[in-house]
């Protein structure tokens, strides 16, 4: 490793409203969960900090449970509670599927939904799940001597190029699915990356479609993508093609152009070419089309 | 700070910075130089080691998180009388280290694997180990080993079998 | 040259069969405990530790080095090329053209060389010191495309027969590119010395190595010092290939600088990015072939064009070269060949020696090459190759007279029967037609890799190993061929033992030392069982002669530890040596013209086949390798369970260099230069691999021993690429076969689809 570790100091509070109230300060710390991410850059003697603050004893920030509107999942959730939490693989199993497919087993055991949130990495793994299951981020500061909330829809979250719309001063607490998104709605998911595991993402895919039974048609669709443009996003246009339509190889190809001609911006980077990304990211819409609506899709037809 | 851990089934104490790795601790400060640094990016596992039992890459770790938890690395795996652990006794028979760098990271692995699993499949176990690179064996000594292992074990049997200490 | 019938010395077996057994490992146990100690797990207490100041540019004249180290450098110690050269070391690396310096001087010809070396009491210390060394440079314009480059380190040239006339002659001439680019070694351990300055009147290195004796021989050079005031002892090494050949000759040297400018221990240990991006790589290449064809689909004529990137300095190019024009004509009959090489110079980290040396690349492009043949020419693929397949006693593109040659028919024809080739074709077929967006497909290689130093390089290096008389009737080898995963101790116990018909356990090995053992030559080249064991199977059977005349029994049968014990302790009392020494006796008598290239290039080959199964991912076009099946004659496996687990690693290797490993540069340095960023399988991309493990004797190998360690690398890559090309149709010239390329690939070959 490069750089020098001696000389970082760590916060480790026990309670939400101490850890917000650092986060208050001017002398700003940075948060640190699992460490996945962050401990990458200090490996490399890249610091992004001289203060950090050590979230792992921070039961505020834990818990997988049901509430009135849906689920709330703890920002310190990990993968490998995606995994194994059985109201998950009920309720919204294409988070377990994703989780599956982040990085590999000790990854999955310290990475965290928060942790991949706040970073904002443009490949995320979570987010475009999370944006297709119309999520919101609950944030929390201090003020004063209060604990004040807000909500976040996750698709107005990711302001820029990581860049979030987090003030300074909060931490991402729960992560939330609304029921809505819950019921009556279809999910798949699709990760293509350098290789199966322990891999970025050249192109990731998440939709969700809500399907009318008589007529059979799309009545709503969430699709969204990460690689694909300087944030996660969500493909209105793909969205927009789709809506009312029945579910066909027409409407499946219909999508992938909107989606290419106006949702993603790819990139060449070291990891591949926005050609790949783009060919790739519209097969994937058809492929995961398919998948749900029923129908086997075009793609070279 | 004054880090007080368990590792391998002893308490050990060492006085850190804070943010100092896991794997920096246990190499230099407890002298416990079997977990190795491979790449310093969480991609190669050679610093696998399981924290409260968990499989995690101790160069992403800071030693603060490890406080007044429990360690197990590979020095970790044979009993006291010097009796391999069976998945480091289906490693010798099966010829799952060539030049051993990563065999400490990976032995940890799968031991984590089959204290959960009855009998993985081929599949599972190569997903399981997916995090643990090796260069020389293309693998396929290592998953007959880990299935011979947990064919040998039953998962959360307690005490260990003593096996013949091999020379 | 008329072939001989060879004739396998057969020893008399021991009660126990040594040889051949899976016998317990002996390097195994410290490894699986966590004991074993790698360079970076020494306990040096006092060492300093070691920081290199690299070139941020390609190509620049090194105008000053400032060295005002402020409060930051207070204790650090910094070495320069002046600082080399006003003490009178001699400022080169000693390889073959000795044109590589250890520290730049004027001028730098690659990114990342290095230009300066810091030593400080701490890791911290030494970085902050480093930071603090300011190099000014003018940058010059680099040549970093080798395919418009223009110095050439090396050429090399094949003519057999009359190829002007077999093209005129011809039925079908077929031309085909081929390119292959930089494969990384990324041994799970990076390269790393550790050195002790002076005492009493020796230098001490040690380090993770392939080679002690080339550290030994750049070290006497670098200090012009005498042989005995260097020693080289090898660590614990994790993982070779090649890349531990001889760039750890620079780790050592500047450890040792540095060593010797603080008087203490330095420990100068890379980290992967460091590795990544500073050391060497195998060659990449273009190669161009024309072949021949009569209406039968014989090969005819065949005339390549093989070009390598050697990056900045000569370094091993020149033989790297050597053995890729050998072996590019392949396993195959054909009385007309030309083959051109040249290696050349570009503004790149130097590139060096990574299993295979060359073979590799060349067969990579002859395997698709037959593919692209077979298609034009209207032939089976699998027809063409059977048909041009050398038999027992023909020659080689070198006219060597191979008499085990027909191996590599026997090793196609295993692969093809364990692969159930033509039913697993068909089913395939059958597979494609159900599938709307998968396709699978089947590939063939054959392929070959002689054994040991090319032409008469075995006969220079004469190699040396000693057997050393224990008490206890034990006997210890010694011999500098180096521990790197292949279980180099193991099989050399077993080979002595068998000799001798003592058990495993009564010989010993040791881990390399200059001090201790003789030059038995570089741990490369696929020597150190068919050459190194030979040599060491001649000092056995010396070894018991002498003991035997001692105590008036017949030589050749095998002794009892007590018996030996005796004979031993008779021997030593009587006044005699303790030690039994046997050099390379070039055993087969081959002879090779290096100018004309011309002769028995190698004293053995191995041959192989091997067969991939695919499955491409149309909606992705991801490759996943279902199975690789590979039949590899390795002459004799002295330890099975070792043998297959090179085969197995070799092949992974390959298949990594086939998908996924690239070296993505910029402005001639590795931008991917992470582990993230340079994709090695995992266990999951790594397919399930069968061998058939053939045995076809090298007379003058142990027991008829091969060597096998490169072998499994040379044939996988086009193997793969075959199966993709198979299963998609289309042309796909170049490594890595990325997914990137397939879908260019597929949407070239398909201008009338949809594009998306």
């Amino acid at each position: 490793m490069r750089g020098d570790l001696a000389a970082l100091e760590v916060l480790r509070p026990r309670r939400l409203a101490e850890a917000l109230a650092a986060l208050a300060d001017s002398d700003r710390p940075c948060p640190i969960a699992g460490g996945t991410d962050l401990y990458v850059a200090l490996n490399e003697g890249r610091a992004p900090a001289r203060r950090f603050l050590d979230l792992s004893r921070l039961d505020e920030l834990t818990g997988l449970e049901t509430t009135p509107s849906g689920l709330r999942l703890g920002a310190r959730t990990t993968y490998t509670e995606l995994r194994a939490s059985r109201l998950v693989r009920r309720r919204a199993p294409v988070l377990a599927e994703m989780a599956a497919s982040v990085g590999a087993i000790a990854i999955q055991n310290r990475g965290t939904l928060g942790g991949s949130l706040g970073n904002a990495s443009p490949a995320s793994d979570p987010a475009p799940v999370l944006l297709a299951l119309d999520a919101a981020v609950e944030l929390a500061a201090r003020d004063g001597r209060r604990v004040v909330r807000r909500r976040v829809p996750l698709d107005r979250f990711f302001i820029g190029y990581r860049e979030t719309a987090a003030r300074p001063d909060e931490l991402i607490v729960a992560v939330l699915l609304p029921s809505s998104a819950l019921e009556g709605w279809r999910y798949a998911y699709r990760k293509v990356g350098t290789r199966r595991a322990q891999a970025i993402s050249k192109v990731v895919a998440a939709v969700g479609l809500e399907l009318g039974a008589r007529p059979r048609r799309i009545a709503a669709a969430r699709i969204a993508y990460g690689s694909m443009a300087p944030t996660p996003v969500r493909a209105r246009a793909a969205e927009a093609a789709l809506a009312g339509r029945a579910p066909t190889s027409a409407a499946g190809r219909a999508a992938a152009r909107a989606l290419l001609a106006e949702d993603l911006h790819p990139i060449d980077d070291l990891r591949s070419s926005a050609d790949y990304r783009a060919l790739v990211a519209g097969r994937l819409l058809e492929s995961l089309l398919g998948a749900l609506g029923g129908f086997r899709p075009g793609l070279d037809d | 700070m004054k880090l007080r851990l368990e590792v391998n089934g002893r308490p050990r104490s060492a006085d850190v910075p804070p943010m100092k790795r896991l794997l920096d601790v246990l190499r230099d400060d407890l002298r416990l130089t079997g977990t190795k640094e491979g790449c310093g990016e969480g991609e190669c596992g050679a610093c696998a080691v399981l924290l409260d039992g968990e499989l995690v890459n101790s160069c992403l770790v800071p030693a603060c998180q490890a406080d007044r938890r429990a360690v197990t690395t590979v020095e970790g795996l044979a009993a006291p009388d010097g009796s391999l652990h069976p998945v480091q006794q289906a490693f010798w028979e099966k010829g799952g280290a060539q030049c051993g760098i990563c065999t400490p990271g990976m032995l940890v692995a799968a031991v984590a694997l089959v204290e959960r699993a009855r009998r993985p499949s081929d599949a599972e176990i190569r997903e399981w180990l997916a995090g643990n690179l090796c260069r020389c064996t293309g693998y396929v000594k290592i998953v007959e080993a880990v299935a011979a292992a947990a064919r040998a074990r039953r998962p959360g049997a307690g005490a260990r079998r003593p096996k013949r200490v091999k020379r | 040259m008329a072939p001989a019938r060879a004739a396998v010395r057969h020893l008399p077996r021991a009660p126990r069969a040594v040889v051949g057994s899976n016998v317990p490992r002996r390097e195994g146990l410290e490894k699986l405990t966590g004991r074993a100690l790698y360079v970076a797990d020494l306990d040096v207490p006092g060492a300093w530790w070691g920081v290199t100041v690299r070139s941020p540019h390609a190509r620049a004249r090194i105008l000053s080095i400032e060295r005002d180290l402020g409060a930051d450098g207070a204790r650090a110690v910094v070495v320069t090329a002046e600082d080399l050269l006003r003490s009178g070391r001699d400022n080169v690396v000693h390889l073959i053209a000795d044109d590589q310096p250890f520290l730049a001087h004027r001028s730098v010809e690659h990114a990342e060389e290095a230009v300066a070396l810091v030593a400080a009491p701490t890791r911290e210390e030494a970085e902050r010191a480093a930071a603090r060394v300011r190099v000014r440079y003018e940058p010059l314009e680099p040549v970093l495309d080798f395919e418009r480059a223009e110095t050439i380190h090396k050429t090399c040239a094949i003519d057999k027969g009359d190829v002007a006339a077999a093209f005129a002659g011809a039925a079908r001439v077929v031309e085909g590119t081929y390119r292959v680019g930089h494969q990384e070694h990324a041994y799970i351990e990076p390269n790393g010395m550790v050195a002790w300055p002076r005492i009493d009147g020796v230098r001490l290195v040690r380090g993770s190595l392939q080679c002690p004796f080339y550290v030994h021989a750049a070290l006497t050079r670098l200090f012009g010092e005498p042989a005995e005031a260097i020693r080289v002892a090898q660590t614990s090494t994790g993982g070779g290939f090649g890349g531990k050949e001889d760039y750890p000759d620079l780790v050592a040297g500047h450890a040792a600088l540095l060593a010797d400018a603080c008087g203490r221990p330095v420990r100068l240990l890379y980290d992967r990015a460091e590795d990544m991006v500073a050391t060497t790589k195998r060659h990449p290449g273009r190669i161009v072939h024309r072949t021949a064809l009569d209406a039968e689909g014989r090969l005819l004529g065949m005339d390549v064009e093989v070009l390598l990137d050697g990056g900045a300095y000569v370094t091993l190019s020149p033989v790297v070269l050597s053995r890729a024009v050998i072996h590019a004509a392949g396993p195959y009959r054909c009385a007309n060949v030309r083959i051109r090489g040249r290696v050349v110079k570009t503004n790149t980290p130097p590139n060096g020696a990574f299993r295979g040396f060359g073979v590799p690349q060349v067969a990579f492009a002859l395997e698709r090459h037959l593919d692209r043949v077979a298609r034009a020419a209207g032939l089976d693929r699998v027809e063409l190759r059977r048909r041009n397949l050398l038999a027992d006693g023909e020659t080689t593109a070198t006219g060597q007279a191979v008499i085990d040659a027909g191996a590599s028919r026997q090793a196609l024809d295993a692969a093809l029967k364990r692969s159930r080739f033509a039913a697993t074709a068909r089913a395939h077929a059958r597979f494609n037609r159900r599938h709307a967006h998968l396709r699978r497909g089947l590939g063939l290689a054959c392929f070959f890799h002689g054994s040991g130093f090319t032409g008469n390089g075995e006969i220079r290096l004469a190699s040396e190993v000693a057997l050393e008389l224990l008490e206890g009737g034990r006997v210890r080898v010694l011999a500098a061929a180096t521990e790197i995963g292949q279980g180099t101790r193991t099989v050399f116990a077993q080979i002595v033992a068998q000799v001798l018909g003592l058990p495993y356990e009564a010989v010993e090995t040791v881990d390399p030392d200059t001090a201790l053992v003789p030059d038995s030559g570089p741990t490369v080249a696929s020597r150190t069982v068919p050459i190194v064991g030979r040599i060491l199977a001649d000092a056995a059977r010396e070894l018991d002669a002498v003991l035997a005349r001692r105590v008036g029994r017949p030589p050749g049968r095998p002794w009892t530890r007590r018996d030996f014990a005796g004979a031993a302790a008779l021997h030593l009392d009587a006044g005699g040596e303790r030690r039994v020494t046997a050099r390379f006796s070039n055993p087969s008598g081959q002879r090779f013209d290096e100018t004309r290239y011309v002769g028995d290039a190698y004293a053995a080959y191995a041959w192989a086949a091997a067969v991939a199964e695919v499955e491409v991912d149309l909606t992705s076009f991801e490759t996943r390798v279902l199975r690789v099946v590979a039949a590899q004659d390795i002459g004799r496996a002295i330890h099975p369970r070792l043998a297959a687990g090179q085969l197995e690693g070799g092949l992974t290797q390959a298949v990594g260099w086939a998908l996924f490993e690239e070296v993505v540069a910029r402005d001639g340095r590795m931008a991917n230069g992470q582990l993230t960023n340079y994709i090695l399988p995992t266990a999951i991309e790594t397919p399930p691999i069968e061998l058939v493990v053939l045995e076809r004797p090298f007379a003058h190998g142990p027991f008829g021993a091969k060597g096998i360690g490169e072998l499994p690398m040379d044939g996988g890559a086009p193997a793969v690429v075959n199966a993709i090309a198979d299963a998609l149709e289309i042309d796909l010239d170049r490594l890595p076969a990325t997914p990137e390329r397939i879908a260019a690939a597929w949407l070239a070959a398909r201008p009338e689809r949809r594009r998306a």
